[in-house]
Parts: structure tokens; sequence; C-alpha cells
């Protein structure tokens, strides 16, 4: 096994070179997990459903920051860019009567990965510190776009007519759109999952963990993460397509750093290093911000959330830099070879 | 010991599901949800409106058409990101017949679009994006304040025809309140023979705004055109005067340029010109019993955010009257509005087909510390409605 | 455009430009020396606004006096903060570092709310400055703007003088060009991290005092000026001081004529501009190579 260096990024608990065998029992639980919300889908309330959508469409988007941070330890503090684009590629190319909607995803991610190719290649020439910076930059320039111009109808954003339709089927149902969504999150899950047991995985892993040793090696590090940044690109811009969809309306605030730094959080929440880390991250932020707005619980701090929000971030990143997935992994029954991806 | 609790939530989630499913039973309640902004730097237009709409709800005994009110309350904190998800919690968690709100257009767009699709009735307070009520249009979607075409479209026309003004610079945010005041500016100031040579624009919320002064001073129009509200249009004013600039070309501006901020521009302001749906000093009768009761009940004074709050409770009543409390018959309320004149504070005024107030645009000139009525910029002006497809 | 109106846009680029330029060398600094990321950057110059709407009522028109006492209020905040708070962020990776100042920005916005509300507020300006100067016939420029212009360029000749002319300069070079070897000579590099930590602050919250006045104090008002002096630092190269000043300067103007040329793009002129920088030399005009 390669050893690990001990300044990166990542947590060294879980690298690329997990073990051949025991990828059906890494899978059993993610599986079960979708075959669950398939079953309780139709059984929940319309708030109930909605929300656990917009918990899934903010998994899609953490999972591909963690393709990014986590395999391939690129910290992007704009990924939020790619969200928006494909949110607004989705509505500007609905049109009067809603369009296809498989035509309006890979549009959508096609316009995302385009923005993703451009900036990638301009900041991929910087590292560490300029990175984060420069990420930050290109999504702010983007967000001007469609906040300033009439590209995108400006600050109070743009709206979709009548959702698009998936052959036959209208996603004014919001069935449909639930499993539609659902579908989503498991392809790319599963995606994410290949890619991270693929050559091409293990050569991300390898630039995480020490670029100047793999480009000794032969490789052409640049290559690898401008493919990678492109990937993720893509992915968020899928979300941000089923977002579109989701909601009928979409404004400038999705590009915005909050937004940015909203995922990033995810990602760190649930643990880097983990694919079931991001989906955990979005669920637990998504419980988290509702909660701490509750009056019930929180009585007069509730109006002030976001005081309670950023302690809270701080003290868990100070404490729990592992994020939850290395809670359970120290407090977990030891399992031997790997860890528990 | 991941999978357990897994297994676990799930139960929780469906229990919690059970107990939700059985909310939407009929009471003799009506459910009003109120998504304003309780909080940020719009937090006291929200009070305000809020104030308004009890008063109105106060006045008739505390009941609509026979019916109770029992209010939910929603801070949409001005943010479009969190409106779609905070009008579902009133929406499908709540179970609201009729949503009032809100301020920020943003959040009121997906508030339309939300609403569109659930037929709940919405009235808008105060947003005034052209789009509720052209393109997003509804029957369950009314308005009862202003469209932002409305409150500037009086201001061109009256800059060109009696002011004889023949150029001018518009200036304004960067935002889509700020491009469809100006455009309906330009509009009207087209129509009547003059001529916008120049549209000037700030990034929002920037309030830098030097360089652009001093484009203006360059273009030497006739007549400026602003559109800024709050701490924007304070500095705005005061800077304009700080150039000299008011001493060269005179500045008008809609309403907001000068509504809650005589104080802090103080003499820069003096003498503006601007046009709103409503004014200080209008002296009916109507306005004078609202002010006081309003004072009374808030120890407050009334601005024009309370005004929209009180008739959108009366928009409310008047449905709710004609189809005698059943919220669900939205023809037959959307028809009663249609045809009603709302008593309002500001002056009487009918509703357009596409639901937006059809109303007087008064021309108001800043005198000490008031905006004092000094004519009509446009009677019984209503919004094109461009899009609505009512 | 004519000659005047072109040189009263340069005066605005200029004076733009030296006050982004304030807030990015503090930022600069601390990255440069200490290593940390501080998203919390704009914050502290949302603070020294917030200070002089807060002090002018005490001070009136001694305006320079409450600038010292700002100054020095800042630097004990800044003190302090280094202290409990960021000498933890030394030891973490980018990533965690990002985050806790996250955390730390959603903190300071909300006390801020808490004291102060969310009203925007306008600061009056001494009343020795008030009012205008004439540029030909048909404009005047603000008094106070000139005193920023010249305040600024008092300050970064000064911090010139530190960083190039004492002792503590040295110290500070020094301990950007090789941290360990610093210490490895004796020097308490603890405290020389405090101490320039502090006056990075200081720096920031002077530039959000003497920007109060012209630019009045509202929520969020560190949020687009930190992503801005991102943008300058990038441009300038992290570390370097006078890189900082030719991109703050660089930025000023862009930005400044952009508005009036470029007005429905204007936003994103300095992220062209930065895209350019990056294309040509990617760690910045006077940064040293990676």
């Amino acid at each position: 096994m390669s050893a690990v260096h001990p300044t990166t990024a990542a947590a060294p608990a879980a690298t690329a070179t997990a073990p051949r065998g025991g990828w059906r029992m890494r899978a059993l639980l993610p599986a079960a997990v979708a075959v669950a919300a398939a079953i309780a889908g139709p059984l929940l309330g319309p708030y109930w459903a909605d929300l656990l959508v917009k918990v899934m469409i903010l998994s899609i988007f953490a999972l591909s920051l963690e393709l990014l941070v986590g395999m391939t330890g690129l910290v992007s503090l704009g990924h939020a860019a790619f969200y928006g684009i494909g949110a607004y590629a989705t509505v500007l190319g609905s049109g009067a009567d809603g369009g296809n909607l498989i035509v309006l995803m890979l549009g959508a991610m096609g316009a995302a990965a385009l923005y993703a190719l451009c900036v990638g290649a301009l900041s991929l020439r910087t590292r560490g510190v300029y990175f984060i910076m420069v990420t930050l930059a290109f999504a702010q320039m983007a967000f001007f776009v469609f906040h300033d111009t009439k590209v995108g109808g400006g600050s109070d954003g743009i709206y979709l007519d009548v959702r698009p339709t998936l052959g036959g089927l209208g996603l004014e149902s919001r069935h449909v759109l639930f499993y539609l969504v659902l579908a989503a999150l498991a392809g790319t899950y599963g995606l994410l999952a290949l890619v991270r047991r693929s050559r091409f995985g293990a050569a991300l892993a390898g630039i995480r963990v020490n670029e100047q040793r793999m480009r000794a090696a032969g490789f052409a590090t640049y290559g690898y993460k401008l493919a990678a940044f492109v990937m993720a690109g893509a992915l968020a811009g899928l979300a941000g397509s089923l977002l579109a969809v989701r909601d009928g309306v979409v404004n400038p605030e999705l590009l915005s750093w909050h937004t940015s730094g909203d995922v990033l959080l995810m990602v760190i929440l649930g643990g880097m290093g983990h694919l079931r880390g991001a989906v955990i991250g979005a669920v637990v932020f998504t419980l988290l911000k509702e909660l701490l707005s509750t009056h019930a619980l929180m009585g007069p701090l509730a109006d002030h959330w976001q005081l309670t929000l950023g302690l809270t971030i701080i003290v868990f990143v100070a404490v729990l830099p592992q994020g939850l997935m290395g809670l359970a992994q120290r407090l977990g029954p030891p399992i031997g070879k790997g860890g528990k991806p | 010991m991941t999978s357990r609790y897994a297994r676990t939530a799930f139960a929780a989630l469906a229990l919690a599901c059970g107990a939700t499913a059985g909310t939407a039973q009929t009471t003799d309640k009506l459910k009003v949800g109120l998504m304003l902004p309780f909080s940020g730097t719009y937090s006291a237009l929200g009070v305000a409106i809020e104030n308004g709409f009890r008063l109105h709800v106060a006045e008739q005994g505390g009941k609509l058409a026979g019916r109770e009110i029992e209010f939910f309350k929603i801070d949409d904190e001005s943010d479009p990101a969190k409106a779609t998800d905070n009008v579902n919690k009133l929406i499908k968690r709540d179970g609201v017949d009729v949503i009032v709100g809100t301020v920020h257009s943003g959040v009121a767009t997906a508030m339309a679009r939300a609403a569109k699709q659930s037929g709940t009735v919405l009235i808008v307070p105060n947003a005034g994006a052209d789009a509720v009520t052209g393109a997003l249009c509804a029957q369950n979607i009314f308005r009862s304040s202003f469209s932002n075409w409305q409150s500037s479209y009086g201001m061109g026309t009256v800059a060109a025809k009696q002011e004889k003004k023949k150029t001018a610079v518009t200036i304004t945010w960067k935002y889509a309140a700020g491009d469809e005041m100006t455009e309906a500016f330009k509009e009207g100031f087209e129509k009547e023979g003059g001529k916008v040579v120049k549209q000037l624009t700030v990034p929002f919320p920037n309030v830098e705004f030097q360089a652009l002064l001093t484009e203006i001073a360059a273009t030497k129009p006739d007549v400026v055109f602003a559109f800024f509200a709050g701490g924007g249009a304070v500095k705005f004013v005061k800077d304009y005067a700080a150039a000299g600039l008011n001493k060269v070309t005179p500045l008008y501006g809609s309403g907001f340029l000068t509504d809650g901020t005589l104080e802090a521009q103080g003499d820069a302001a003096q003498g503006l010109l601007t046009t709103l749906h409503y004014a200080d000093g209008l002296n009916t009768p109507r306005d004078n019993a609202f002010r006081t009761a309003y004072a009374k009940s808030f120890k407050l004074q009334p601005d024009v955010y309370a005004v929209q709050g009180y008739d959108a409770a009366q928009i409310l009543a008047t449905g709710l009257k004609a189809v005698k409390g059943d919220i669900a018959k939205k023809a037959e309320f959307a028809a009663a509005v249609q045809k009603a004149t709302i008593d309002s504070p500001r002056g009487p005024f009918t509703m357009s087909r596409a639901h937006n107030p059809v109303q007087d645009i008064y021309l108001r000139k800043v005198d000490g510390k008031e905006n004092k009525v000094v004519g009509v910029a446009a009677k019984a002006l209503a919004d094109p409605a461009r899009g609505c497809k009512l | 455009m004519d000659i005047g109106t072109f040189l009263v846009q340069c005066l605005n680029s200029v004076q733009y430009g030296l006050l982004l330029f304030l807030v990015a060398s503090g930022l600069t600094l601390i990255f440069g020396i200490m290593g940390v990321i501080n998203l919390a950057h704009g914050s502290f110059y949302m603070i020294g606004a917030y200070m002089a709407f807060a002090l002018s009522p005490l001070f009136g028109d001694q305006f320079l006096l409450m600038l010292l006492a700002g100054i020095a209020l800042a630097a004990v905040l800044g003190y302090l903060l280094e202290w409990a708070f960021f000498s933890y962020l030394y030891q973490r990776d980018h990533l965690q570092q990002v985050l806790m100042t996250y955390g730390l920005i959603l903190v300071f916005e909300e006390l801020r709310s808490l004291l102060v509300g969310n009203d925007v507020h306008g600061v009056k300006a001494p009343a020795w400055l008030d009012g205008s100067f004439a540029l030909g016939e048909l404009m005047s420029y603000p008094w106070y703007r000139l005193f920023a212009s010249a305040a600024c360029i008092v300050l970064a000749v000064g911090l010139y003088w530190v960083v190039h002319r004492t002792r503590l300069g040295m110290m500070v070079r020094a301990g950007a060009s090789n941290r360990d070897m610093v210490r490895g000579l004796g020097i308490d590099i603890r405290r020389l991290y405090r101490i320039v930590f502090a006056a990075g602050v200081a720096l920031a919250a002077l530039a959000g005092m003497i920007a109060a006045p012209m630019s009045s104090v509202y929520p969020n008002m560190g949020a687009s000026v930190l992503i801005i002096c991102f943008v300058v630092v990038v441009i300038g190269g992290i570390g370097s001081i006078t890189g900082a000043l030719v991109a703050s300067l660089l930025v000023g103007f862009v930005d400044t004529f952009g508005k009036v040329f470029f007005a429905e793009i204007s936003g994103m002129g300095v992220y062209l501009l930065m895209a350019g920088i990056l294309i040509w030399r990617p760690e910045g005009l006077m940064g040293r190579k990676a």
C-alpha cells in the first residue's frame, strides 16, 4: 500500500486501493436504503416527499463535490456555479411547452461541463490556496452573468412555464419526480463507485496523496485533474437541472458562494473520502438547518440560526474533521483491510 | 451500526408522515399564511404589512365573512434561494388556505410559481415585479400594492409633458426591479416626446455612485430619474447634492427614493419630485381614520407598506364575503374581487383583469420631512399585464 | 470622453484601488506569513465600518483621533482572535481553515445583527472634510475622497517602511520565505504571528472605517470586499505587498472604467482580468513560483 503523507487533506482511512473483493458487501447498505426510499416514496405526505426529493438532489450535488475534494484532493469554493448553470440551462431551454426532460438534462450537464472545462483549464494552473480563491472568483463571475445581464431574467430569477415531460409522463406529478430523482441519485452513486474502483480513480487518489510522485511516475496529472473537474461539474449540473424541475423557479442565489460553502460543508460533515459521507452530509446539513431555525427547539435563538450554525460548523470541524463517517469508524466495530468505505 | 440507525430513522419518518397526513380537516378557522421578511433589511416592512393586515381583521371583529383567522408565520429572510421551500412549508405542511407575501420580488416570483401550481390563493402586499400580474398571472394570484411599471410610468409622462424636459438619464441598481422601473419611466417619457439618452446602473446593493455621477455631469441631461430604496436612496440623494448636481439638473424619482428616508436625507432631498400610489398628507377622511387607528394600535406611524397590508386584508374580505367563506370557490372569489372597488386609505381602487390595482399615481414633492401631494401624475393607471393570459 | 471627465475617473479609480489595497495587504500578509486562508477577513472590514458608525457620535469631528482609536481597538481584537482561535488553524489543512473561517463569518454577521441591527446606516464625514471642491465648471469632487486616498497612500508608505526598514519587518519577510528557519534562529514565531495578524485585522478595519462615510454601512458588506480582495491577491501574488498594491490599482481602474464603458458586464470585468493574468502568470504578477 502506498504510504500516506501526513499532511494531506484527505482521510487516510479510505484509500483508493480498497480490497477488490467485498464490494458487494459494501454496496449492500446503499442499495437497501435506495430500495427503502423507493417503497416509502408514495407513502409519504406531499411535504415530506418534497423534502426528501430536495435532500436527494443535494446529495447528488454533494457527491459531485466529493469527486473533486474527497477523491482528487481539489478544494473548490466555486462548485455552486455548475449547479446554478445546470438549473438555468434547464429553465432557459424549456420554452413554452416544457420540452423533453432527457434533452434538457443532457443540455444542462453539457453546459455545466463546458463552463467547468473553461474554469478548470485556467484554475488548475494554480495550486492550493490560489486554486481555492480562483474557483471562488470564477463562480462569482458566473453569478454576475445571471444576476446582471438579460440572459437569466436578472436578480429575480426565471421560472418554468410548464414542467418538461419524460416521454409520455408529465412531471407535474410528484411521484414521477420522486422516482426520477431517486434514479438519478442511484445512478450518480453507482457511477462514482465505479470510478473509484477504476484505474482513473486510482490515479486521482494518487494525485490527491502526492501529485509530484504521480508526475514522476509518468502521469499527465493536469489532464486527470481536468477530467475530474469537468465530470464533477457535469454531475453538479445534473443536480441543478433536477432542482429546476422540482422548484419550477431558479434564481442567481444558486450560484452564490454561500451555496458553494454549504455543499463543501455537507461533504466534510458526512466525512470526506466516503461516497456515503456525501449523502449523509446532505441529510444532516438539511436537518441541522431545519432544527436550528425551529422555534420549538431553539426558542429565541431560532431567529439567529446563522450564529448557532456558524458555531456548530467551527466546533464540528475542529473536533470531528473526519466527519460523521470518521466518527462511525472510530466507534463502530473494527473492520479489517482498508476500513469501512 | 449505521444500518440500524438508518432503519430507525425511516421508522420515525414514516410515523411522522402518518401524523401529519391527517391535518387537512375542515374547521371554521381560515388558515392564513404570512410569508414576510421578519429579519434582515426589510424587517420593518414585514412588520408594517402584518400590522396593516391585522388592523383590518381586528376592525372586522377578528372574523372575515364569519370565519376566524388562524395565522401561520414564516420568515422568508428576503432570500430567493429558500423561497420555494418556505412557501411549500405553508402550502404542504401547514395546509394554509391563503398566503400573504412578500416584499422581495425574487421571493414573490417563487411564491407565485408555487401558488399557481397548487391553486392556493396568494395576495402580494408589496413585491412590484411586473411578472406577478403579468406572465405569472393566475386566477388565484392577487396584488394589493403596485407593479413596478405603474409606479414609474407616471413620472415619465409628467417629466416630458408637464415639466417639459427633453433629455433624461436614468440611474438605478442592476436588478429586476430597477430595470422595470427605469424601463417604465423611459416608456412614459418617450411617449410624450422626450428621449432617454443614457441608462446607468450600479450593481446591487453597491452604493458607490461616484463614477456614475461624473458620467451624469458630463452628459448634461435635462433631468435625472433615479430608483433606489432604503439606505441606497439616502446615499444617492446625498451624493447627488454633494456633487453639486442638484443645482444643475433636477432629480426625479420613484416614490421609494424619498419614502422613509427623508429624515436621513435632510436638506439634500428638498424639492425632489417623485411618484407613488400613496403620499403623506392626503387628508382624506378615509386616510385620516386609517392613520389614527394604526397609530393607536401600534404606536407607530403608518407608511405605504402598512396601507398595502391593510388592503390585502380588504381584498381577502371582499372575495371571502362573496363566496360566503368557502375559499375553495376560486372562480367566484376572483370574479368578486375583480368587480369590487376597494376603499383604501390611498383612495379607492379597482382591480385589473390580471388582479393588480388600478389606482391613481400621485405626484409628490419633498417639503420639509414629508412627501406632499402636488398633483396626480396618472389617474386610474392600469398595469398593461404583458404576457398575462387571463 | 473629455480630459476633465477622464481625470476624474482616474481619481475615482485610484481612490477605490487604494482602499482595496489596505484590505488586501492584510489578507496577503496573513496568508503569506502564516499560511492561513482567512475567509473572515471581509468581516474585519465590516467591523471597522460599524466601529466608525458606533464611534462617530462619540468623537464628533475628531476624525483622526477616531481612526487611531479604531486601529487600537481592531489591533486588540486581532491579537485576541489570533490567540483564541486562529492559532489553532495553522496546523490544519486549507479545507478545514476555509470551513472554520466560513463559520466565523456567519458568527460575525449574526453578532452584528444582534448588536447593531440590520439597517443600512450612513456615517457622517467630519465637518473639516465635508463638502467638495470644484473641478471644472460642472463637477465637484468631495474633499473626503481626496483625504481617503491620501490616508491610504500614507499607510502604504508606512507599511513599506515597516516591512523593509525595521527589524520587525525583517522578521516578517524572513518568516514569509522560510518559517522553520526563522524558528530555528530563536525568534518567537508565535508572538510574531500574533502581531502580524493584529496588523492585518487593523488594516482591514481601518479600511472599513475610512470607507464608511463613502459607502455607507450595511449587512454583508464584507462579502463583496472579500471576493474582490481574493482577486487582488491572486493577481498580485500571495505574500507580496507590492503585488497587492499594483493589483489593487489595476482592479480599481478596470472596475471604474468598466462601469463607465461596459455597464452591463462591469461586474465581470475584474474576473476577466484575473483570468487573463492566470493564463499569463499563474503565480500572480509578483508571486513566487510555486
